[in-house]
């Protein structure tokens, strides 16, 4: 070309312009690079990128190939679910938040129902079986988390098979979901006051089956990781980060019990009847990605061992109430899924619909306007895959919640990219990023 | 058919103004580790009475309202002195009928140590919007303050870069604040333009 053009080659063509995309200036960059004393580089990595988790931007100022500052630049993702929610009942609420983090909607849905129920004042009358229900689809949607954690980290680093295994192991769970809600991601199944529905028929035995399976099959990422030796020089030493930084930095999770502090919500501060179940809180003590890539791989048996327990309930509370008994609180209709795929209750439409209008007006309202919350705020929070995820309420007395907030560990957690990176290298930073588990969903909302 | 006027509104787009109850102050015995909380603070922070304005415990929780000159003085005595070593980050909340303290930041706080949880509140006037930034006591408070400035524009001062953070740097406006209604956006896609939803013919 004898003109220099700063950008892609062009030419007109019948359909339009067709630009030949090609290295781009990248001869020329190493050039200027070459001529100057300086060996310091910016290197924009991302927001479109297959290394780090979704659409996060990583802002790196390298020398050589040690990275002397790294930003990470995020809100690629940004939804206004927060404010979205001021606008909808608290019903439709469980909606919205089922999406915000998407690789564990049912921690996103049971922090925010237990903000509402608190709000209400009806934490004690929440049904001991929706309770049991929640920390089972809890349980198992933290496997399902945890094994995208682990099979996306790994092949982040460049670890194919693992994640072959982890998304087997978490088609399982989503089947499991499927059955139970209907849906295999963003349920909304968590409704303030219990859950959307009971378990259908043969739930459990299918649970329990694989429960077994999925037991079984951990086995093989357990044998291809642990104690690879490939895997530990990549992970050993890398993104390290103390309790010192950990608590300066509010990191909670699979971070902080890196460090070797137990600290878990689930046996701290139990909710949803946590303190009922026999379960360890797996810690590390090398404060880096393998020391947190042990303790995801650990915590997927703790949460078998969890979910068979609250099998054991289950079978123990058949057929009790999944919703409370507050007609003003509960929705009428308790749904249940035809052979269409479609939730309906015949009986409940022939009662509003033939016999009773003062059920109508009821489900009318209900349904439309929703209930009201007593004016307040409170913070609930909950042990979700990546560290504390806390709701933050805010009530007018009203229909629909007047201020939502998110304490994503998401969004709090990957402050620590530069802490756990700089004066690293660049191939590291995936690891610690990856080790940090964030999901761009919960870190824009 | 379309174009109801008045409150029939269920949509959420008819712009309902209501408003929000701000509760007084609790009476002591708090209950719970909250008198303990208060007794260590008052020993630790001889200016107690002047910092706090209220003291409220509403569910089960204890919040610590502020007075905003003294909230880095009152973080750190919680820090150092009451083990509160973690902040939980800050969040606003809009109340624009509260006349003199519009704009409120919430910080949840958690000690590790003793177990314990506890919330401290500024307000702060519309048109002040400056709260002094606790980042040199909570490092992890960063994006969070940042955050509250790009939804609420409160402006948190001796913040390291206090720049938008989720919405676009050349954004008008603080999104989740009460006067800045859902939609009003309209939405360009291959040469068409969506008109925000609030100016759509059903939500008229």
């Amino acid at each position: 070309m004898s003109v220099f053009d700063p950008y892609a080659p062009s030419r007109d063509t019948t359909e339009g312009t067709v630009y030949s995309v090609t290295g781009g200036d990248w001869d020329s960059l190493v050039q200027e690079i070459g001529s100057t004393k300086e060996e310091r580089v910016v290197v924009n990595m991302g927001p479109q990128h297959p290394s780090p988790h979704g659409v996060l931007r990583l802002v790196l100022e390298l020398e050589g190939e040690t990275v002397t500052e790294a930003r990470a630049g995020i809100g690629y993702l940004h939804t206004g679910i927060e404010k979205n929610m001021e606008y909808r009942s608290w019903t439709q609420g469980t909606t919205f938040v089922t999406r915000m983090d998407y690789l564990s909607p049912l921690f996103n849905e049971t922090a925010y129902c237990l903000a509402v129920e608190k709000l209400l004042g009806i934490t004690q009358d929440v049904p001991e079986r929706a309770s049991v229900i929640r920390v089972m689809m809890m349980e198992l949607n933290r496997i399902s988390s945890h094994m995208v954690a682990l099979g996306t980290g790994a092949l982040e680093l460049g670890a194919i098979s693992p994640m072959f295994f982890a998304f087997r192991e978490r088609e399982i769970v989503l089947d499991i979901f499927e059955m139970i809600s209907g849906l295999r991601m963003n349920m909304a199944y968590v409704r303030p006051g219990g859950v959307q529905q009971d378990l259908p028929e043969g739930a459990i035995p299918k649970i329990r089956e694989a429960v077994k399976l999925m037991r079984k099959n951990f086995k093989d990422n357990t044998t291809l990781l642990v104690g690879n030796s490939i895997w530990m020089k990549r992970t050993q030493g890398i993104g390290y980060l103390d309790l010192a930084g950990c608590t300066t930095l509010g990191i909670t999770g699979p971070v902080l019990r890196s460090t070797g502090l137990p600290w878990d919500l689930r046996k701290m501060q139990p909710y949803c009847g946590y303190e009922d179940y026999n379960f360890d809180v797996i810690t590390a003590d090398t404060c880096d990605v393998y020391g947190r890539f042990l303790i995801r791989m650990n915590e997927l048996e703790q949460s078998l061992r969890i979910i068979e327990q609250a099998l054991d309930k289950l079978e123990k509370l058949e057929g009790a109430p999944v919703m409370v008994a507050d007609k003003k609180i509960a929705w009428p209709a308790q749904l249940a899924m035809g052979g269409d795929g479609l939730g309906n209750s015949l009986n409940h439409i022939r009662e509003i619909m033939g016999t009773s209008m003062e059920s109508l007006i009821h489900h009318f309202k209900l349904v439309t306007e929703g209930f009201h919350v007593p004016a307040g705020q409170v913070y609930a929070a909950i042990e979700s895959p990546r560290g504390e995820l806390g709701a933050q309420v805010v009530s007018d007395g009203g229909t629909k919640p007047y201020r939502m907030h998110f304490r994503e560990p998401s969004f709090n957690n990957l402050q620590a990219t530069p802490a756990m990176s700089e004066g690293g290298m660049v191939a590291d930073i995936i690891g610690a990023v990856a080790s940090i588990d964030p999901v761009m969903g919960g870190v824009d909302r | 058919m379309f174009g109801a006027k008045g409150t029939g509104d269920t949509s959420g787009y008819g712009g309902l103004i209501r408003t929000a109850a701000s509760t007084g102050s609790s009476e002591r015995p708090y209950g719970s580790y909250f008198d303990e909380v208060a007794d260590d603070l008052e020993r630790a922070y001889p200016m107690f009475s002047e910092a706090i304005e209220r003291v409220v415990v509403d569910r089960g929780e204890l919040t610590l309202h502020v007075k905003r000159e003294k909230l880095v003085e009152v973080s750190k005595i919680l820090r150092d002195s009451l083990k509160f070593e973690m902040c939980m980050g800050v969040s606003g909340v809009h109340y624009p009928t509260d006349a003199g303290r519009e704009l409120h930041a919430v910080y949840p706080l958690l000690s590790l140590t003793n177990n314990r949880r506890i919330r401290l509140e500024v307000s702060v006037p519309d048109l002040d919007p400056h709260i002094p930034s606790v980042v040199e006591v909570w490092a992890g408070n960063n994006w969070h303050e940042r955050e509250v400035f790009d939804m609420f524009g409160i402006i948190f001062d001796g913040h390291p870069g206090l720049t938008r953070i989720l919405m676009p740097d050349d954004w008008q406006g603080h999104p989740q604040r009460k006067d800045y209604a859902l939609g009003g956006i309209p939405v360009e896609y291959k040469g068409a333009t969506t008109p925000p939803p609030n100016e759509r013919r059903s939500y008229k």
